[in-house]
């Protein structure tokens, strides 16, 4: 293609900065940006093994379906697939979707759908609907990074609950309610990945699913369910969602096709009652109009194969292997002093290291090591937690690059243990046999460092396993 | 003319790296010159052997390009190219020598101590960090010796805190520096051939001094430039980032950061190839002297390409 003449724009000087700055609105200083996003850039380089990002693995998908669907929309659909479409999508994508809800035993009333230009939209409209400046939003700590953006753009007060083994837990978030109405206030909604979190990879317990709908019902409360891994389960039994348990009346339901078939066609959903439906529809006309009219005809010719289940089940089976592979590489190479939860399904690993290792520094060495994940302060919103927790991605990389990056980070993790015991004096080795069943379970995605606006809540503190452990340093007596 | 702008590398700093090098191409252009991007990697010596430039103008930060590898490299090469020599650049690059040579130029530098991993491994260091204390005092800051930006770089409240942030600082470098925290205003001067631009004086916008995010994020550290100083103060900073420069043999162009204390000024460090995004501090001091980014672009090239013009 030859080069379009472009317009190379001058250097923003000074003055411009600063009237630019003077035109920002508020929101855009509670934005979070880039260093980060720096550290990631690297990782994109090629010889980098990336457990950081989060993405499905799209190469098992046939390219003879995927063109035969193409031609036959080209030659069947071409000027309905190229014009606008209505801002609710298709009826057809709608179908699909309550095909796809309702293999997990979801039966939404199709008017209540709304296809969105993936479930990061979804999330976004939301927010848009419900949240002004201050309000509360709850949700798990840790959280879907991708949504903490979205919630600090639109400068929500957010509280995050801690998660466990069982995920998260409703009996803080019911300490947390009750101090709100202490102060004559209510969250907005409370946004849960109840399935196979991202990042943590627990699921929330049947138990605790019936309890927090409860809560929802007993208090006219929202919940906003993002499930986007629920059909990709390796193991155990099927939990239902929480929009089936409430039946829709609190649950906001977000969904996507993202997972199940493919990210670049930037599909996903939500499912709400009419009246905030009506808000959303308005908020997504002002945003876009219209998701993709071409993306929906492909979802449309792919389900109307009728094999999209298999496609799942296909890919449930190479997450499986790669899940088990991960696992037994970390049992292999991480210290003994390491802990990370085991997902039935999805895509991540939540691992958590000593608290003496901030896993943003050791990314930097990781990265010398040519391989790199997502440190756990990208799941908060308040970035000084989860310095010592990281995500691991074992969907979109190969079995033997899961097994030689988990070797790699491993080997930077004992490089800093062993450093910090020469520190120390400390030999930690003999505290914990490796490969302890279920001690994951205990102080997994816990973070000791409460925030201090957490207040008198000494109950929001999960006991950890060492009431000195806030302190970086253990060794007071000892060296003083 | 034909210019090689010289760009990204494999450090921490790429990303800034390539964004300071847009800027620099876009000028390079502006001003009539043929410009040849290279993004630093495998094939370095291969394309400027095949591109012949007349020039190299190296927009890489962090171990690599500014740490006088890539400086070598194109002086085997018999390519002129901007900014300071190889050994300047080695010895900005490497804070714990950068001190030491400043400290016998008799350039102020915050007291500090200097340790490698080989050290706590294998020596026993450990027992020696009782000396901090008494020697340098709390609150002190742990950073690593080689590393453009402040990655890495941690504060200690009090010896509990030490271990951790030498893990941090162990991170990025296998040696690094515990040095005595200086209080004051932070404050920058960049030295363009032997002329000193106005200071700017850093303020951050809450949270950590030391954040790398406020460092290239506009809005989170405000600049002031020039800083508001009484011409003594303004005076002093000046004399004592000229010094540093000059102290660590820079040439072409650099920046000195420093911290203006309530006994004057402590250099911190000299940047050798500061960064030149839009919110660095460097063409942020050129514009204040009058000079535009286009300007500043081509007397850096000027430099390069007759030395002795300084």
């Amino acid at each position: 293609m030859e080069e379009t003449p472009h317009r190379r724009r001058a250097h923003t000087r000074t003055r411009d900065l600063e009237r630019y700055a003077g035109l920002f609105a508020a929101r855009t200083g509670v934005m979070r940006s880039s260093a980060m996003r720096d550290l990631m850039a690297i990782t994109a380089r090629p010889e980098v093994i990336s457990l950081a990002g989060g993405l499905p693995d799209t190469s098992t998908f046939p390219a003879a379906t995927f063109a035969a669907q193409m031609t036959r929309i080209a030659q069947e659909s071409t000027a309905e697939a190229l014009q606008y479409g209505p801002t609710e999508g298709f009826a057809e994508t709608v179908d699909c979707i309550v095909e796809v809800m309702g293999a997990e035993g979801m039966l939404p009333d199709p008017d209540d759908v709304i296809v969105t230009t993936g479930g990061q939209q979804a999330i976004d409209l939301i927010c848009k609907t419900l949240v002004d400046p201050g309000d509360v939003v709850i949700c798990e700590a840790p959280t879907y990074p991708g949504a903490v953006p979205v919630f600090c753009s639109y400068q929500a007060e957010t509280i995050q609950i801690d998660c466990d083994a069982e995920g998260m837990r409703v009996d803080e978030l019911e300490a947390v309610l009750a101090r709100l109405d202490g102060e004559g206030r209510r969250p907005k909604f409370v946004y849960s990945v109840p399935s196979f979190q991202n990042p943590a990879g627990v699921t929330m317990s049947l138990e605790r699913r019936r309890r927090l709908v409860e809560l929802a019902r007993q208090r006219e409360m929202l919940v906003v369910e993002d499930n986007p891994y629920g059909l990709l389960r390796f193991g155990g039994e099927p939990l239902p969602p929480l929009y089936q348990l409430d039946g829709g009346d609190f649950v906001i339901y977000v969904g996507t096709f993202s997972k199940i078939l493919s990210p670049g066609i930037r599909l996903g959903w939500a499912v709400a009652p009419p009246p905030v439906m009506e808000k959303v529809v308005l908020g997504k006309q002002a945003s876009d109009l219209c998701t993709s009219t071409l993306t929906q005809h492909f979802v449309r010719e792919y389900f109307g194969e009728g094999r999209w289940r298999e496609y799942i089940a296909d890919l449930v089976e190479i997450y499986r292997a790669r899940r088990d592979t991960m696992l037994a590489a970390l049992r292999e190479h991480f210290p003994a002093q390491a802990t990370w939860t085991e997902p039935e399904g999805g895509l991540f690993i939540w691992a958590t290291l000593p608290e003496y290792i901030d896993t943003s520094d050791l990314l930097a060495k990781a990265l010398r090591e040519d391989v790199a994940f997502v440190p756990g302060q990208a799941a908060y919103v308040d970035e000084s937690r989860g310095r010592h927790s990281m995500r691991l991605n074992f969907s979109g990389v190969g079995e033997e690059e899961i097994r030689e990056g988990i070797r790699r980070i491993g080997k930077a993790v004992a490089e800093q243990v062993e450093l910090y015991d020469a520190l120390t004096g400390e030999h930690h080795l003999a505290e914990d046999s490796p490969g302890m069943p279920g001690r994951e379970a205990e102080d997994m995605p816990v973070d000791v460092k409460a925030k201090p606006s957490s207040g008198p809540g000494h109950d929001l503190i999960p006991p950890g396993p060492d009431e000195g452990a806030v302190l970086p340093f253990r060794k007071k007596e000892n060296t003083a | 003319m034909k210019v090689a702008v010289l760009k990204g590398g494999r450090s921490l700093e790429r990303g800034v790296s390539l964004r300071s090098a847009a800027r620099v191409e876009d000028a390079l252009e502006r001003l009539g010159h043929e410009v040849v991007s290279i993004d630093a990697g495998g094939e370095l010596v291969k394309r400027i052997a095949a591109e012949r430039p007349e020039v190299a103008f190296v927009a890489m930060h962090g171990p690599g390009g500014e740490d006088g590898t890539v400086q070598e490299l194109l002086e085997i090469l018999g390519v002129p190219f901007t900014g300071p020599g190889v050994a300047a650049c080695a010895r900005c690059m490497d804070k714990v020598l950068a001190k030491h040579e400043l400290r016998d130029a008799g350039v102020p530098t915050p007291d500090w101590f200097a340790f490698n991993e080989t050290a706590f491994r294998e020596l026993g260091a450990a027992d020696a960090l009782g000396e901090l204390e008494e020697r340098l005092g709390f609150p002190l800051v742990v950073k690593p010796s080689r590393g453009g930006s402040a990655l890495g770089v941690k504060f200690a409240a009090s010896w509990f805190e030490v271990p951790e942030a030498l893990v941090s600082a162990f991170s990025y470098d296998d040696r690094v520096l515990l040095e005595r925290f200086a209080e004051g205003r932070e404050v920058a001067v960049s030295v363009v051939g032997s002329e000193p631009l106005p200071v700017v004086e850093a303020i951050p916008g809450g949270g950590d001094r030391y954040d790398f995010e406020a460092r290239y994020e506009i809005g989170r550290t405000e600049f002031v430039c020039p800083a508001e100083l009484d011409e003594e103060e303004a005076g002093a900073v000046t004399s004592a980032a000229l010094a540093a420069y000059e102290a660590l043999g820079c040439s072409g162009f650099s920046r000195v950061d420093l911290i203006l204390t309530a006994d004057g000024p402590q250099v911190l460090e000299v940047n050798a190839i500061p960064g030149l995004t839009d919110t660095s501090l460097l063409p942020q001091a050129a514009e204040a002297a009058g000079m535009s980014f286009e300007d500043l672009v081509e007397r850096i090239l000027e430099l390069a390409l007759k030395p002795a013009a300084a």
